[in-house]
């Protein structure tokens, strides 16, 4: 650092007559601690200042320390000071008195952060609760607007058996002829395999045409394993059988898993 | 840092030390008070309260920040013009267009300001006007180096520049 040419830029004579920012002056009482040339310019720039104060005090004044003294409570000064008047036990209860208190506001502020967090974890949980309440509703809202569907005055059940490539399964139908809605109601078959798909047919007895009414899709996904098709046709009987994903044209006849007639 | 011992027993509150800082100060920063207040007794009493406010917050003085000289003196000015603004003397108020310091230092003997004023023209000896102008806005009126250079018109760098040629012209005119 050029300490003269810092010393030439005047920003000495600003430290000391009290203009500068408090950070400019810490850097200058930093830099003067460093280095003894600014130490020494600030102390003939203060002493420069101190003789034009002192020219312009008031002709002959005499400022005696008397009144200063009397108003700070020293009689006469340096006999009796206040820290001398002070008893020690005093001094120690407040150091006390003060630790204690700065344990205390620790434990106070480490006693907020955990109730804080307390706090975010039930909130989590209330929001976890919230979604499950939510997800309740949603299944009891569709299982309300099922049962008003299956309840209606115009369907028509057929049930349907078990053929010979499953004897043990079963499913069931709602038809509503007048709005063409059909309901499967596929819980008494198994799981299809792998790359299989059941496939819903209407079927006109004589002579046999079957029509295809769609895929039983997404059939594990569908929990309560109700489907919802549509039938336009003049149906005498329905069937159901195992085919390839994406379905069939017409049905695999030794795949057929279950019948029934209207 | 300022390694005043003077200042330490101050701080721990050692009131002979106190007494010895008043003894170095109190004039200067009378004289300070009494160019802005112009007023000898207001001037004597505004100096004796500040000494009294420099004892009661001696903790809060800070040589990490600037010199003990400079903390009363700024505490002694904001005193001065706060007193100028109060409701006593509304119709006073720090005129930067008028100058105790200047009016004295550019008039000749005519007026009595009340202050040696052969003591005061000794020390500002070939100054000139710009000097006393600057002196006395950084110095007795405490204004920062952005306010000086907006008031007298010139670039900042101005300021501290002449400041410091102005301080340096004064130092030869101090009496050893």
């Amino acid at each position: 650092m050029d300490v003269q040419a810092y010393i030439d830029s005047g920003i000495l004579e600003l430290f000391v007559a009290g203009v500068l920012s408090e950070a400019e002056s810490r850097e200058v009482q930093r830099l003067a601690a460093k280095h003894p040339e600014i130490q020494a310019e600030i102390q003939a720039i203060e002493n420069a200042y101190v003789a034009l104060g002192e020219s312009m005090a008031p002709k002959g004044s005499a400022l005696a320390f008397g009144p200063v003294g009397k108003e700070i409570g020293v009689e006469t000064p340096g006999v009796r000071t206040l820290q001398a008047s002070r008893k020690p036990w005093i001094t120690w209860a407040g150091w006390a008195a003060a630790l204690l208190l700065g344990a205390g506001l620790i434990w106070m502020a480490s006693e907020r952060q955990r109730l804080r967090e307390d706090v975010q974890v039930l909130q989590l949980d209330n929001q976890l609760l919230e979604e499950q309440v939510e997800a309740a509703r949603e299944a009891l809202a569709g299982t309300d607007s099922l049962m008003r569907e299956l309840r209606a005055r115009d369907i028509s059940v057929v049930p349907l058996q078990g053929q010979q490539a499953a004897p043990e399964a079963y499913a069931r139908v709602y038809w509503n002829r007048e709005s063409g809605q059909l309901l499967i109601d596929a819980l008494g078959l198994p799981e299809p395999p792998p790359g299989m798909v059941y496939q819903v047919w209407s079927l006109k007895l004589d002579p046999l045409t079957p029509t295809s009414l769609g895929l039983l899709e997404d059939f594990s996904a569908e929990e309560n394993r109700i489907f919802a098709l549509n039938n336009p046709n003049e149906s005498e009987a329905f069937g159901i059988t195992l085919e390839p994903a994406g379905g069939s044209e017409s049905p695999t006849l030794e795949q057929l898993y279950t019948l029934g007639a209207v | 840092m300022e390694q005043d011992p003077l200042i330490d027993r101050f701080k721990k509150g050692d009131a002979v030390a106190f007494e010895q800082l008043h003894t170095n100060y109190s004039t200067a920063i009378c004289g300070v008070v009494h160019s802005i207040l112009r007023n000898r007794e207001r001037a004597e009493e505004l100096t004796q309260d500040v000494f009294v406010k420099i004892w009661n917050y001696r903790d809060q003085y800070d040589a990490g920040k600037g010199r003990f000289f400079t903390w009363i003196l700024n505490i002694a000015r904001n005193a001065a013009i706060d007193e100028l603004r109060s409701k006593s003397h509304k119709e006073q108020q720090l005129n930067l267009h008028s100058s105790f310091f200047v009016d004295m230092a550019e008039e000749a003997e005519a007026q009595d300001f009340g202050v040696d004023i052969n003591r005061v023209k000794e020390l500002i000896r070939d100054l000139g006007k710009k000097c006393h102008q600057i002196i006395d806005l950084l110095y007795f009126k405490g204004l920062t180096q952005k306010e000086t250079s907006e008031f007298l018109d010139v670039p900042l760098g101005t300021v501290k520049t002449r400041n410091r040629n102005c301080i340096s012209r004064l130092r030869k005119n101090l009496p050893n």
